[in-house]
């Protein structure tokens, strides 16, 4: 055990805050959330200028460890979150540079690394969400195209963006889980309407997508025909590992802001919501530690994480929904309710956080089921 | 940067099982239930396996290791819920003669600033060092023979760990030591205990829902104890990173972190083991109740919940993280 990084790790750290120190102060203010546009735009130079640097790729082409310390790094700096570019780097990306023939790679990560192309996650269907395997939307073969019929839903950013990442079924008699197909689609193909859903949180954050005869080629398949599956749970375990490095050190920021907040208006003064902040204080710095820990599993396993990811995001996404609530107290009945104020809207998102990239429940099944060992039932 | 025991380090752990498993299995253990009085035997055998001078020196017969080493020792102890005062024993090698060895047994009690002063196994500690908090804030310690304070009996919740009420104490032979590390280092070497009867809870747990059949299927295909049993092991994984971290830093606040999580850890498990157990979990005979009422024990010992999650409060205002 221990806690020392590395010199060559200590000196891209270095290398990274020094860049950044340079390059954030005269980035431009962020466009509006509704902005879709604008968002795009914004977010995809954002991208551009770390390719420029060099650190374009780090998602993927880095160690568990370098990756982590970008996250860290960019976070602490207040860097733009990585916004539209979402699921290119931390989902398809992945999937594609593990998974994606020569060619593949060739075609799609560049694009993705340059900041040139957004990718959206077309996995969830109104009839498959955390059950996945459930998915209807089909593929048939004819020649060298797939031609897909279905719907989509919950997929974020999918108004701006150039490709999907595609679960289609191309064996309807396969058991469920055998006969699914991971295609990359271009989001201009003729067949394809999107139709923004809007949240609770206010904004459109992702859109039901409604496919009808759109025609894929056979050569954006990533992976064997019908082995969609196991390219998934690839895709899946990079989401539930990695994905949330950034935040929790966001989380912490917004910790101390929180204090600092409730000391300036008397609420401070309350034992039972100071400790209810030291907890919350534990709480994360273990969360850090799990990250940590969990990093050097996914060293050993080729940097893919493994279910330590699922025991990270359970509690993950019960503890952020625990800082916002505790905001909410922090400002006060007035405060709480006020739309406008700071902090509100991450209380309203973080409402996502125990669905998103399979429920809680789904997580705990996981858990029990694979590192636990208890047999499979309802 | 890894957080993962090393080779060398799993196999001190490894080692450290197969030593308790041989030297404290589960009928030891029943029989420790019913005559606690702490085994002058097994102390020294524990004590010649190096248990109590991990950390000394090589040069003054330790085993040289560092406090990472220690905790996964501690980690395996709670595991096996090993009774006698670990921690007084771990600190006090080399402080007072004979501890090392096991053949003389130490007690460590901590007065901070008044208040209750409890100490464990009173009847089997040959001597004591009793901890206080001093005009310097940095803590003063006595050295006292063990007839020296005055007693008040206690009937202990853990049917293992026997224990009194110090009432008064004499202030008459103060011993240099470092205190606040003292209180550290006791305090994360209890957490580590806690989390080692953690994950053994989970593990009771587990095995009596994969047996244990109802309504003619395994209890463990249920999703309701299938849903307990999994946030049994976050909390597990929780404490561990939190655990091991403090190790690394053995600063003062993340032993508090660990030792908020590995209380939590332990009592918790402990009770949700017990439910998945059902009514047998509520017996005598099922380890269970031993698990939860020395998890108990350790919440009340080296730091409060009040008191730590204050703490804890109080380091966001002042920025230190503890890293």
């Amino acid at each position: 055990m221990d806690l020392a990084y590395a010199p060559e790790e200590e000196e891209f750290r270095a290398r990274l805050r020094e860049w950044l120190a340079k390059t954030l102060p005269d980035l431009p203010a962020r466009p509006d959330p509704l902005d879709w546009p604008g968002r795009r735009a914004y977010d995809l130079g954002w991208q551009r200028r770390l390719y420029d640097a060099g650190y374009g790729a780090v998602h993927w082409d880095a160690s568990p460890t370098v990756r982590l310390i970008f996250l860290e790094e960019t976070e602490r700096a207040g860097a733009p979150y990585v916004g539209a570019n979402f699921v290119g780097l931390l989902h398809a990306g992945p999937t594609i540079a593990a998974e994606g023939t020569d060619e593949q790679r060739a075609r799609w990560l560049p694009p993705v690394v340059r900041g040139d192309e957004v990718w959206c996650q077309g996995f969830s269907e109104p009839e498959a969400g955390s059950d996945l395997a459930a998915l209807r939307t089909r593929a048939v073969r004819d020649g060298d195209e797939y031609v897909v019929t279905g719907q989509k839903i919950w997929t974020s950013h999918a108004e701006i963006a150039d490709w999907c990442e595609l679960l289609v079924r191309t064996d309807p008699e396969a058991p469920r889980h055998r006969g699914i197909s991971w295609l990359a689609m271009p989001m201009d193909a003729p067949g394809i309407t999107v139709r923004p859903l809007r949240t609770l949180a206010g904004p459109a954050e992702f859109a039901e997508v409604f496919l009808d005869g759109v025609r894929v080629p056979v050569a954006n398949r990533v992976g064997a025909e019908h082995d969609g599956w196991r390219v998934t749970m690839v895709t899946l375990s990079f989401e539930r590992g990695t994905a949330f490095v950034g935040e929790v050190v966001a989380c912490r920021r917004t910790l101390g802001e929180l204090a600092r907040a409730a000391r300036a208006n008397g609420r401070w003064d309350d034992p039972v919501l100071r400790r209810r902040l030291g907890r919350l204080n534990a709480e994360f710095t273990a969360l850090w530690r799990l990250i940590q820990r969990n990093v050097g599993a996914a060293r050993d396993a080729g940097g893919v994480p493994d279910a330590g990811g699922s025991v990270f995001k359970l509690r993950y996404s019960q503890v952020r929904q625990e800082l916002y609530d505790a905001a909410a107290e922090v400002l006060g009945p007035s405060g709480a309710l006020d739309a406008d104020q700071r902090w509100t809207a991450d209380r309203l998102s973080s409402l996502s956080y125990t669905i998103a990239a399979g429920t809680s429940q789904i997580q705990r099944d996981i858990i029990a089921e694979r590192i636990l060992g208890l047999p499979k039932g309802r | 940067m890894d957080l993962r025991p090393t080779a060398d380090q799993r196999a001190l752990q490894a080692g450290t099982r197969e030593l308790l498993t041989r030297c404290f299995g589960r009928d030891r253990l029943r029989e420790a239930v019913e005559a606690p009085a702490l085994d002058r035997a097994l102390w020294r055998e524990l004590g010649a396996a190096g248990l109590f001078a991990l950390r000394l020196p090589e040069a003054d017969g330790g085993v040289g290791l560092g406090l990472p080493d220690a905790v996964l020792v501690f980690e395996e102890a709670g595991r096996a819920l090993l009774p006698g005062p670990l921690v007084a024993g771990e600190l006090l090698a080399g402080v007072v003669p004979g501890v090392a060895t096991g053949e003389r047994v130490a007690g460590l009690c901590d007065a901070g600033r008044g208040g209750e002063v409890l100490w464990e196994h009173p009847g089997d500690c040959d001597e004591l060092i009793l901890l206080e908090d001093g005009t310097d804030a940095h803590g003063r310690a006595f050295w006292n023979a063990p007839d020296w304070p005055v007693l008040e009996p206690v009937r202990s919740i853990d049917p293992l760990t026997p224990l009194a009420r110090v009432t008064s104490y004499p202030r008459r032979a103060p011993r240099s030591l470092d205190v606040p590390r003292l209180r550290r280092e006791a305090a994360l070497l209890t957490a580590a205990l806690q989390l080692g009867s953690a994950a053994r809870t989970v593990e009771m747990a587990v095995e009596h829902a994969r047996r244990r059949e109802q309504f003619g299927v395994r209890i463990g295909s249920f999703q309701a104890v299938k849903h307990l049993c999994a946030e049994m092991l976050i909390r597990v994984e929780m404490a561990r990173s939190a655990v091991y971290a403090a190790s690394l830093t053995a600063k003062s606040l993340p032993v508090v972190v660990a030792k908020v999580l590995a209380d939590e850890a332990a009592v918790r498990n402990a009770r949700d083991c017990l439910q998945v157990h059902g009514g047998m979990g509520f017996t005598w005979e099922a380890d269970v109740h031993l698990h939860l009422k020395r998890a108990w024990l350790r919440v009340e010992q080296w730091q409060s919940g009040g008191k730590a999650e204050e703490a804890l409060a109080e380091a966001l205002l002042t920025g230190h993280d503890g890293e």
